[in-house]
Protein backbone atom coordinates (compact mmCIF):
# COMPACT_ATOMS: atom_id res chain seq x y z
CA UNK A 1 0.00 0.00 0.00
CA UNK A 2 1.42 3.69 -0.80
CA UNK A 3 1.92 5.66 2.24
CA UNK A 4 -0.50 8.08 0.90
CA UNK A 5 -3.16 5.00 0.86
CA UNK A 6 -6.47 6.42 3.58
CA UNK A 7 -6.08 4.35 6.82
CA UNK A 8 -7.28 1.35 7.74
CA UNK A 9 -9.94 1.97 10.96
CA UNK A 10 -7.95 0.21 13.35
CA UNK A 11 -4.80 2.56 11.62
CA UNK A 12 -7.42 5.33 12.40
CA UNK A 13 -8.16 4.66 16.13
CA UNK A 14 -4.51 3.72 16.77
CA UNK A 15 -3.73 7.34 15.25
CA UNK A 16 -6.33 9.18 17.63
CA UNK A 17 -5.54 7.01 20.94
CA UNK A 18 -3.14 8.88 23.72
CA UNK A 19 0.16 7.34 24.19
CA UNK A 20 0.43 4.61 26.44
CA UNK A 21 1.91 4.21 29.88
CA UNK A 22 4.60 2.31 28.29
CA UNK A 23 5.07 4.75 25.54
CA UNK A 24 5.21 7.61 27.64
CA UNK A 25 8.16 5.99 29.56
CA UNK A 26 10.23 5.33 26.41
CA UNK A 27 9.36 9.14 25.17
CA UNK A 28 11.41 10.11 28.61
CA UNK A 29 14.90 8.44 27.35
CA UNK A 30 17.63 9.80 24.91
CA UNK A 31 18.98 6.75 23.59
CA UNK A 32 22.94 6.00 23.98
CA UNK A 33 24.47 3.38 21.71
CA UNK A 34 27.48 2.63 20.61
CA UNK A 35 28.93 5.00 18.24
CA UNK A 36 25.94 7.45 18.67
CA UNK A 37 22.83 9.57 21.01
CA UNK A 38 19.50 10.02 19.42
CA UNK A 39 16.25 11.14 20.40
CA UNK A 40 17.87 13.99 21.95
CA UNK A 41 14.71 16.74 21.23
CA UNK A 42 11.80 16.68 23.67
CA UNK A 43 8.79 15.73 21.95
CA UNK A 44 5.84 16.68 24.29
CA UNK A 45 4.47 19.74 22.35
CA UNK A 46 1.01 19.19 21.17
CA UNK A 47 0.90 17.73 17.74
CA UNK A 48 3.67 15.89 17.38
CA UNK A 49 1.78 12.74 18.65
CA UNK A 50 -1.55 13.19 16.83
CA UNK A 51 -4.55 14.58 18.25
CA UNK A 52 -5.10 11.80 20.40
CA UNK A 53 -2.46 13.03 23.05
CA UNK A 54 -2.87 15.75 24.74
CA UNK A 55 0.55 17.78 25.29
CA UNK A 56 -0.72 21.02 26.10
CA UNK A 57 0.11 22.84 29.31
CA UNK A 58 -1.69 21.76 32.56
CA UNK A 59 -0.35 23.36 36.15
CA UNK A 60 -1.92 20.52 38.18
CA UNK A 61 -0.92 17.78 36.37
CA UNK A 62 2.55 19.47 36.10
CA UNK A 63 2.48 20.00 40.02
CA UNK A 64 1.60 15.85 40.37
CA UNK A 65 4.61 14.97 38.22
CA UNK A 66 7.36 17.50 39.45
CA UNK A 67 9.66 15.60 41.78
CA UNK A 68 12.10 16.72 43.58
CA UNK A 69 14.48 14.55 45.70
CA UNK A 70 17.59 15.33 48.09
CA UNK A 71 20.88 13.55 47.70
CA UNK A 72 22.79 16.29 49.97
CA UNK A 73 22.17 19.52 51.75
CA UNK A 74 25.38 20.85 52.73
CA UNK A 75 25.38 24.94 52.84
CA UNK A 76 28.35 24.48 49.92
CA UNK A 77 27.48 21.36 48.26
CA UNK A 78 23.68 20.78 47.41
CA UNK A 79 22.86 17.91 45.27
CA UNK A 80 19.48 17.43 43.97
CA UNK A 81 17.41 15.71 41.60
CA UNK A 82 14.62 17.94 39.36
CA UNK A 83 12.32 15.60 37.70
CA UNK A 84 9.61 16.60 35.41
CA UNK A 85 11.12 19.64 34.07
CA UNK A 86 12.40 20.16 30.29
CA UNK A 87 15.97 21.16 29.78
CA UNK A 88 15.07 24.66 28.56
CA UNK A 89 13.52 25.50 32.21
CA UNK A 90 16.12 23.14 33.87
CA UNK A 91 18.87 24.89 31.83
CA UNK A 92 17.47 28.92 32.37
CA UNK A 93 17.93 28.22 36.64
CA UNK A 94 21.45 26.79 36.00
CA UNK A 95 22.22 30.03 34.09
CA UNK A 96 20.38 32.44 36.59
CA UNK A 97 22.79 30.35 39.48
CA UNK A 98 26.06 31.12 37.66
CA UNK A 99 24.93 34.48 36.63
CA UNK A 100 22.33 36.49 37.69
CA UNK A 101 21.92 35.67 41.71
CA UNK A 102 23.69 39.44 42.81
CA UNK A 103 26.08 38.61 45.65
CA UNK A 104 28.85 41.17 47.17
CA UNK A 105 32.39 41.15 46.12
CA UNK A 106 35.20 43.82 46.25
CA UNK A 107 34.87 46.17 43.36
CA UNK A 108 37.90 48.81 43.85
CA UNK A 109 40.67 48.81 45.45
CA UNK A 110 42.39 51.96 46.35
CA UNK A 111 46.32 51.39 47.06
CA UNK A 112 47.48 53.50 49.51
CA UNK A 113 51.28 52.08 49.68
CA UNK A 114 52.37 48.65 48.04
CA UNK A 115 55.80 48.19 47.92
CA UNK A 116 55.17 44.43 47.35
CA UNK A 117 56.74 42.44 44.76
CA UNK A 118 52.91 42.25 43.08
CA UNK A 119 51.77 44.82 40.79
CA UNK A 120 49.05 46.65 41.88
CA UNK A 121 46.65 46.09 39.22
CA UNK A 122 47.52 42.03 39.84
CA UNK A 123 46.77 42.84 43.49
CA UNK A 124 43.63 44.33 43.16
CA UNK A 125 42.59 41.75 41.05
CA UNK A 126 43.07 39.26 43.49
CA UNK A 127 41.43 40.84 45.60
CA UNK A 128 38.10 41.05 43.93
CA UNK A 129 38.53 37.18 43.40
CA UNK A 130 38.23 36.67 47.41
CA UNK A 131 34.66 35.51 48.55
CA UNK A 132 33.45 37.10 51.30
CA UNK A 133 30.23 36.05 53.78
CA UNK A 134 28.64 38.29 56.00
CA UNK A 135 24.80 38.19 57.92
CA UNK A 136 22.32 37.13 54.79
CA UNK A 137 19.74 40.10 56.27
CA UNK A 138 22.07 42.44 56.14
CA UNK A 139 23.36 41.43 52.62
CA UNK A 140 19.89 41.40 50.89
CA UNK A 141 19.46 44.15 52.60
CA UNK A 142 22.15 46.29 50.92
CA UNK A 143 21.25 48.15 47.76
CA UNK A 144 23.26 47.98 44.38
CA UNK A 145 25.52 50.76 43.68
CA UNK A 146 25.10 52.07 39.97
CA UNK A 147 28.55 53.58 39.00
CA UNK A 148 28.88 55.96 35.87
CA UNK A 149 30.41 54.15 33.31
CA UNK A 150 34.20 55.31 32.31
CA UNK A 151 34.24 58.33 29.87
CA UNK A 152 36.86 56.47 27.32
CA UNK A 153 34.41 53.87 27.18
CA UNK A 154 32.02 55.49 24.44
CA UNK A 155 29.38 52.05 24.22
CA UNK A 156 29.08 52.15 27.74
CA UNK A 157 28.62 55.85 27.93
CA UNK A 158 25.86 55.74 25.25
CA UNK A 159 23.55 53.36 27.05
CA UNK A 160 23.84 55.22 30.43
CA UNK A 161 21.02 57.35 31.40
CA UNK A 162 21.54 59.04 34.48
CA UNK A 163 17.92 59.73 35.05
CA UNK A 164 17.69 55.73 35.06
CA UNK A 165 19.83 55.71 38.05
CA UNK A 166 18.32 56.41 41.69
CA UNK A 167 20.06 59.12 43.42
CA UNK A 168 20.59 56.89 46.52
CA UNK A 169 22.64 54.87 44.23
CA UNK A 170 24.66 57.31 42.19
CA UNK A 171 27.27 57.77 45.29
CA UNK A 172 29.04 55.17 47.34
CA UNK A 173 27.12 55.25 50.99
CA UNK A 174 26.45 52.87 53.49
CA UNK A 175 23.22 51.01 51.60
CA UNK A 176 25.10 50.37 48.69
CA UNK A 177 29.06 49.86 49.54
CA UNK A 178 31.06 47.67 52.28
CA UNK A 179 34.79 49.11 53.27
CA UNK A 180 37.54 46.41 53.95
CA UNK A 181 40.81 47.70 54.76
CA UNK A 182 44.50 45.71 54.69
CA UNK A 183 47.40 47.41 55.99
CA UNK A 184 50.14 44.72 56.57
CA UNK A 185 54.27 45.41 56.94
CA UNK A 186 56.63 43.23 56.92
CA UNK A 187 59.56 43.33 59.18
CA UNK A 188 62.49 40.99 60.64
CA UNK A 189 61.66 38.96 63.76
CA UNK A 190 63.01 40.63 67.07
CA UNK A 191 64.12 39.54 70.34
CA UNK A 192 61.57 42.28 72.18
CA UNK A 193 58.59 41.66 70.54
CA UNK A 194 58.65 38.50 69.24
CA UNK A 195 60.90 36.43 71.46
CA UNK A 196 63.22 35.42 68.96
CA UNK A 197 66.20 37.38 66.45
CA UNK A 198 64.88 36.53 62.82
CA UNK A 199 69.06 38.06 61.95
CA UNK A 200 70.79 35.81 64.48
CA UNK A 201 68.54 32.73 62.93
CA UNK A 202 69.37 34.10 59.43
CA UNK A 203 73.11 33.84 60.28
CA UNK A 204 72.65 30.19 61.54
CA UNK A 205 71.08 29.23 57.95
CA UNK A 206 67.38 29.10 58.36
CA UNK A 207 65.77 29.16 55.31
CA UNK A 208 62.63 29.62 56.78
CA UNK A 209 60.41 32.87 56.39
CA UNK A 210 58.32 32.75 58.77
CA UNK A 211 60.46 32.18 61.32
CA UNK A 212 63.00 35.56 60.11
CA UNK A 213 59.80 37.42 59.84
CA UNK A 214 56.65 38.47 60.79
CA UNK A 215 54.18 38.92 58.18
CA UNK A 216 55.75 37.37 55.67
CA UNK A 217 52.58 36.09 54.52
CA UNK A 218 49.34 38.15 53.88
CA UNK A 219 46.49 36.36 54.64
CA UNK A 220 42.45 37.21 53.70
CA UNK A 221 41.56 36.85 57.33
CA UNK A 222 43.92 40.01 57.60
CA UNK A 223 41.63 42.18 55.54
CA UNK A 224 39.67 44.46 58.73
CA UNK A 225 35.65 45.72 58.19
CA UNK A 226 34.79 49.49 58.42
CA UNK A 227 31.35 49.05 58.92
CA UNK A 228 29.91 52.88 58.05
CA UNK A 229 26.68 54.31 59.14
CA UNK A 230 23.84 51.78 59.94
CA UNK A 231 25.77 49.05 58.52
CA UNK A 232 27.05 48.83 62.36
CA UNK A 233 24.01 47.35 63.57
CA UNK A 234 23.06 45.60 59.90
CA UNK A 235 26.48 43.77 60.37
CA UNK A 236 26.86 43.46 64.29
CA UNK A 237 28.75 41.04 65.99
CA UNK A 238 28.81 37.06 63.83
CA UNK A 239 27.16 39.12 60.96
CA UNK A 240 30.53 41.14 60.51
CA UNK A 241 31.63 40.92 56.60
CA UNK A 242 34.18 38.69 56.42
CA UNK A 243 36.39 36.38 53.73
CA UNK A 244 34.91 32.94 53.62
CA UNK A 245 38.13 31.22 53.80
CA UNK A 246 40.27 33.06 56.06
CA UNK A 247 43.34 31.34 54.90
CA UNK A 248 43.83 32.62 51.21
CA UNK A 249 47.34 33.76 50.51
CA UNK A 250 47.17 37.42 49.06
CA UNK A 251 50.40 38.08 48.85
CA UNK A 252 53.84 37.67 50.16
CA UNK A 253 56.18 40.29 52.39
CA UNK A 254 59.97 40.69 53.10
CA UNK A 255 61.11 43.25 55.19
CA UNK A 256 60.70 46.53 54.77
CA UNK A 257 57.75 45.76 52.30
CA UNK A 258 54.18 46.97 53.28
CA UNK A 259 50.38 46.86 51.89
CA UNK A 260 48.17 49.34 52.84
CA UNK A 261 45.00 49.64 50.88
CA UNK A 262 41.37 50.25 51.44
CA UNK A 263 38.84 48.25 49.31
CA UNK A 264 35.20 48.89 48.48
CA UNK A 265 32.75 46.09 48.03
CA UNK A 266 29.54 46.13 46.02
CA UNK A 267 26.75 44.00 44.86
CA UNK A 268 26.67 42.90 41.05
CA UNK A 269 26.05 40.20 39.18
CA UNK A 270 27.73 37.08 37.46
CA UNK A 271 27.28 38.19 33.84
CA UNK A 272 29.25 41.20 34.65
CA UNK A 273 32.13 39.56 36.26
CA UNK A 274 32.94 36.29 37.64
CA UNK A 275 33.96 37.46 41.17
CA UNK A 276 29.95 38.36 41.31
CA UNK A 277 28.95 34.77 40.69
CA UNK A 278 27.43 33.46 43.65
CA UNK A 279 28.21 29.41 42.58
CA UNK A 280 31.75 27.56 42.19
CA UNK A 281 29.90 25.45 39.59
CA UNK A 282 26.11 24.81 39.32
CA UNK A 283 25.49 22.25 36.72
CA UNK A 284 22.98 18.99 36.17
CA UNK A 285 23.63 15.84 34.31
CA UNK A 286 21.13 13.52 33.30
CA UNK A 287 20.14 10.38 35.01
CA UNK A 288 21.69 7.48 32.99
CA UNK A 289 19.22 4.74 32.21
CA UNK A 290 20.63 0.71 31.90
CA UNK A 291 17.99 -1.64 30.45
CA UNK A 292 19.00 -5.47 30.71
CA UNK A 293 17.05 -7.12 27.85
CA UNK A 294 18.02 -10.46 27.90
CA UNK A 295 19.11 -12.40 31.10
CA UNK A 296 23.19 -11.75 31.94
CA UNK A 297 23.96 -14.80 33.51
CA UNK A 298 27.55 -16.74 35.26
CA UNK A 299 30.96 -15.52 34.13
CA UNK A 300 29.57 -12.84 32.04
CA UNK A 301 27.40 -11.71 34.99
CA UNK A 302 30.98 -10.57 36.59
CA UNK A 303 32.19 -9.44 33.60
CA UNK A 304 29.21 -7.03 33.19
CA UNK A 305 29.63 -5.61 36.31
CA UNK A 306 32.90 -4.69 35.68
CA UNK A 307 31.93 -2.72 32.56
CA UNK A 308 30.51 -0.14 35.11
CA UNK A 309 31.52 1.87 37.68
CA UNK A 310 31.70 -0.13 41.27
CA UNK A 311 28.22 -0.12 43.14
CA UNK A 312 25.96 0.26 39.29
CA UNK A 313 25.60 -3.80 38.66
CA UNK A 314 24.63 -6.11 40.85
CA UNK A 315 24.67 -9.99 41.03
CA UNK A 316 21.54 -11.88 42.12
CA UNK A 317 20.97 -15.81 42.18
CA UNK A 318 18.34 -16.58 39.44
CA UNK A 319 16.20 -18.91 40.57
CA UNK A 320 15.69 -19.89 36.71
CA UNK A 321 19.04 -21.01 35.55
CA UNK A 322 20.49 -21.72 39.09
CA UNK A 323 23.02 -18.63 38.36
CA UNK A 324 24.14 -15.37 39.30
CA UNK A 325 22.76 -13.09 37.07
CA UNK A 326 23.45 -8.93 36.28
CA UNK A 327 20.78 -6.60 38.02
CA UNK A 328 21.02 -3.01 37.78
CA UNK A 329 21.53 -1.76 41.65
CA UNK A 330 21.95 2.20 41.19
CA UNK A 331 22.40 3.58 37.57
CA UNK A 332 22.53 7.10 39.46
CA UNK A 333 26.82 6.04 40.16
CA UNK A 334 27.11 5.11 36.34
CA UNK A 335 29.27 7.25 34.12
CA UNK A 336 27.91 6.01 31.02
CA UNK A 337 31.12 4.91 29.84
CA UNK A 338 29.28 2.78 26.92
CA UNK A 339 32.10 0.05 27.73
CA UNK A 340 30.22 -2.56 27.53
CA UNK A 341 28.77 -1.85 24.04
CA UNK A 342 32.29 -3.30 23.13
CA UNK A 343 31.72 -6.40 23.79
CA UNK A 344 29.92 -8.67 21.57
CA UNK A 345 28.02 -10.83 24.10
CA UNK A 346 25.93 -7.69 25.61
CA UNK A 347 25.91 -5.80 22.79
CA UNK A 348 22.51 -7.19 22.17
CA UNK A 349 21.65 -7.77 25.85
CA UNK A 350 21.50 -4.27 27.05
CA UNK A 351 20.30 -0.78 26.19
CA UNK A 352 21.51 2.49 27.48
CA UNK A 353 20.00 5.63 27.54
CA UNK A 354 19.43 8.68 29.49
CA UNK A 355 16.18 10.19 31.26
CA UNK A 356 15.44 13.21 29.41
CA UNK A 357 13.53 15.18 32.21
CA UNK A 358 15.47 13.47 34.93
CA UNK A 359 18.32 16.14 36.37
CA UNK A 360 20.10 15.17 39.23
CA UNK A 361 21.63 18.81 39.95
CA UNK A 362 24.89 19.68 41.91
CA UNK A 363 25.16 23.53 43.54
CA UNK A 364 28.47 24.60 45.07
CA UNK A 365 27.86 27.90 46.64
CA UNK A 366 30.74 29.92 47.40
CA UNK A 367 29.93 30.20 50.64
CA UNK A 368 27.59 33.46 50.77
CA UNK A 369 24.42 32.16 50.46
CA UNK A 370 23.75 28.48 51.19
CA UNK A 371 23.27 26.26 48.07
CA UNK A 372 19.49 25.98 48.40
CA UNK A 373 19.30 29.58 48.78
CA UNK A 374 20.66 30.04 45.92
CA UNK A 375 18.70 27.99 44.26
CA UNK A 376 15.43 28.93 45.47
CA UNK A 377 16.66 32.42 44.18
CA UNK A 378 17.27 31.29 41.12
CA UNK A 379 13.39 30.19 40.71
CA UNK A 380 12.68 33.69 42.51
CA UNK A 381 14.74 35.43 39.56
CA UNK A 382 13.11 33.51 36.96
CA UNK A 383 9.46 34.45 37.90
CA UNK A 384 10.28 38.10 38.07
CA UNK A 385 11.55 37.63 34.51
CA UNK A 386 8.59 36.38 33.18
CA UNK A 387 6.32 39.38 35.79
CA UNK A 388 8.49 41.80 34.37
CA UNK A 389 7.96 41.21 30.76
CA UNK A 390 4.22 40.77 31.91
CA UNK A 391 4.10 44.75 32.29
CA UNK A 392 6.37 45.44 29.37
CA UNK A 393 3.59 43.47 27.64
CA UNK A 394 0.82 45.28 28.56
CA UNK A 395 2.72 48.62 28.34
CA UNK A 396 3.26 47.61 24.88
CA UNK A 397 -0.46 46.84 24.08
CA UNK A 398 -1.09 50.32 25.68
CA UNK A 399 1.33 51.94 22.77
CA UNK A 400 4.02 53.26 25.42
CA UNK B 1 20.64 42.04 31.81
CA UNK B 2 21.36 45.59 33.51
CA UNK B 3 22.61 45.70 36.89
CA UNK B 4 19.89 48.44 37.79
CA UNK B 5 17.09 46.56 36.56
CA UNK B 6 18.47 43.42 38.28
CA UNK B 7 18.58 45.21 41.60
CA UNK B 8 15.10 45.65 40.79
CA UNK B 9 14.05 42.51 40.41
CA UNK B 10 16.13 41.27 43.42
CA UNK B 11 13.85 43.94 45.48
CA UNK B 12 10.63 42.60 43.74
CA UNK B 13 12.07 38.85 44.75
CA UNK B 14 12.76 39.42 48.69
CA UNK B 15 9.89 42.36 49.15
CA UNK B 16 12.51 44.68 50.95
CA UNK B 17 11.61 47.75 49.26
CA UNK B 18 8.78 49.07 47.73
CA UNK B 19 9.88 49.57 43.85
CA UNK B 20 8.86 51.82 41.43
CA UNK B 21 7.92 49.96 38.27
CA UNK B 22 6.82 53.39 36.32
CA UNK B 23 11.02 54.24 35.98
CA UNK B 24 11.25 51.06 34.51
CA UNK B 25 12.24 51.30 30.26
CA UNK B 26 10.50 49.76 28.15
CA UNK B 27 12.52 46.44 26.98
CA UNK B 28 9.54 44.92 24.82
CA UNK B 29 9.26 45.97 21.38
CA UNK B 30 6.91 44.73 18.20
CA UNK B 31 9.35 44.20 15.38
CA UNK B 32 8.15 45.59 12.15
CA UNK B 33 5.93 43.57 9.84
CA UNK B 34 4.33 41.77 12.34
CA UNK B 35 0.71 41.10 12.41
CA UNK B 36 -2.09 39.95 14.60
CA UNK B 37 -1.86 36.01 14.04
CA UNK B 38 2.50 36.09 13.49
CA UNK B 39 4.48 38.82 15.42
CA UNK B 40 8.13 39.28 16.21
CA UNK B 41 9.17 40.50 19.38
CA UNK B 42 12.38 42.60 20.50
CA UNK B 43 13.67 41.52 24.03
CA UNK B 44 16.22 43.87 25.39
CA UNK B 45 18.81 42.91 27.41
CA UNK B 46 17.48 39.23 27.78
CA UNK B 47 19.73 36.05 26.44
CA UNK B 48 18.56 32.37 26.07
CA UNK B 49 17.91 31.75 29.89
CA UNK B 50 14.30 33.81 29.36
CA UNK B 51 14.47 32.84 25.50
CA UNK B 52 14.26 29.17 25.61
CA UNK B 53 12.02 28.80 28.71
CA UNK B 54 9.37 30.72 27.30
CA UNK B 55 9.80 29.84 23.77
CA UNK B 56 9.10 26.06 25.71
CA UNK B 57 6.32 27.55 27.16
CA UNK B 58 4.88 29.11 24.21
CA UNK B 59 5.09 25.35 22.32
CA UNK B 60 2.96 24.17 24.87
CA UNK B 61 0.28 26.07 23.62
CA UNK B 62 -1.91 23.95 21.14
CA UNK B 63 -2.95 27.46 19.66
CA UNK B 64 0.62 28.08 18.57
CA UNK B 65 1.70 26.96 14.92
CA UNK B 66 5.17 28.32 15.45
CA UNK B 67 7.55 29.49 18.43
CA UNK B 68 11.19 30.14 17.87
CA UNK B 69 13.58 32.64 19.58
CA UNK B 70 17.43 34.41 18.13
CA UNK B 71 19.86 36.19 19.46
CA UNK B 72 20.71 38.03 15.75
CA UNK B 73 24.25 38.64 17.47
CA UNK B 74 26.31 38.17 20.37
CA UNK B 75 27.51 41.52 20.80
CA UNK B 76 23.97 42.99 21.03
CA UNK B 77 21.94 42.18 24.64
CA UNK B 78 18.89 41.75 22.37
CA UNK B 79 16.82 38.66 22.06
CA UNK B 80 13.83 37.89 19.02
CA UNK B 81 10.59 35.89 19.79
CA UNK B 82 8.93 34.65 16.96
CA UNK B 83 5.30 33.58 17.40
CA UNK B 84 2.71 32.51 14.78
CA UNK B 85 -0.76 31.15 15.91
CA UNK B 86 -3.75 29.29 14.39
CA UNK B 87 -6.94 30.45 13.74
CA UNK B 88 -6.45 33.89 14.54
CA UNK B 89 -5.25 33.71 17.84
CA UNK B 90 -4.00 36.60 18.91
CA UNK B 91 -0.07 36.65 19.11
CA UNK B 92 0.16 38.84 22.07
CA UNK B 93 -2.18 37.03 23.95
CA UNK B 94 -0.22 33.57 23.38
CA UNK B 95 2.81 35.20 24.78
CA UNK B 96 1.16 36.73 27.75
CA UNK B 97 -0.19 33.09 28.51
CA UNK B 98 3.88 31.79 27.97
CA UNK B 99 4.56 34.08 30.62
CA UNK B 100 1.77 33.63 33.33
CA UNK B 101 2.51 29.93 32.28
CA UNK B 102 6.75 30.43 33.16
CA UNK B 103 5.77 32.34 36.18
CA UNK B 104 2.71 29.14 37.44
CA UNK B 105 5.29 27.12 36.79
CA UNK B 106 8.55 28.89 38.89
CA UNK B 107 5.89 29.15 42.06
CA UNK B 108 5.15 25.12 41.45
CA UNK B 109 9.07 24.51 42.02
CA UNK B 110 9.77 26.54 44.55
CA UNK B 111 6.95 24.63 46.55
CA UNK B 112 8.00 21.52 45.42
CA UNK B 113 11.60 22.02 46.27
CA UNK B 114 10.60 23.91 49.86
CA UNK B 115 8.72 20.76 50.62
CA UNK B 116 11.17 18.31 49.34
CA UNK B 117 14.26 19.97 51.39
CA UNK B 118 12.47 20.46 55.11
CA UNK B 119 11.68 17.06 54.52
CA UNK B 120 15.33 16.00 53.96
CA UNK B 121 16.84 18.18 56.46
CA UNK B 122 14.31 16.94 59.21
CA UNK B 123 15.29 13.42 58.36
CA UNK B 124 18.64 13.92 58.50
CA UNK B 125 18.80 15.78 61.46
CA UNK B 126 16.47 13.04 63.44
CA UNK B 127 19.68 10.85 61.75
CA UNK B 128 22.23 13.18 63.62
CA UNK B 129 20.25 12.54 67.01
CA UNK B 130 19.71 9.46 66.92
Amino acid sequence: MPSWAPLSKEELAKARAPLSEEQLQQRRMVRINAETVTDTSATDIPGHWGPGQDDSWNLERFRKSLQITFHQNKPLDATFSLIGVDASIANAFRRILIAEVPTLSIEEVFMLDNTSIIQDEVLAHRMGLIPLIGGHEGLRWLRRFEKAPPKDDFAAQAKYDPDDVEDNAKTPNDHNTIVLELDVTCRWANEKEDGRDGRKLAKEGSTDPTEKYINSNVYAKQLVFKPQGEQVSMFAGENAIRTANPDILIAKLRPGQRIKLSCHCIKGIGADHAKFSPVATASYRLLPHIDITQPILGADAKKFAKCFPKGVIGLEHDAESGQEKAVVIDPMKDTVSRECLRHDEFKDKVKLGRIRDHFIFSVESTGQFNSDELFLDSIRLLKAKAEKFKRHLTELEEGR
Amino acid sequence: MSAQDNDREMADVNETATVDFSRQKQRLRLLPGSTETAASFAFDQEDHTLGNALRYMIMKNPDVEFCGYSIPHPSEATMNLRIQTWDGVSALEVLRKGLNDLADLCDVVEDTFTVSRDKFNAANSEQMSS
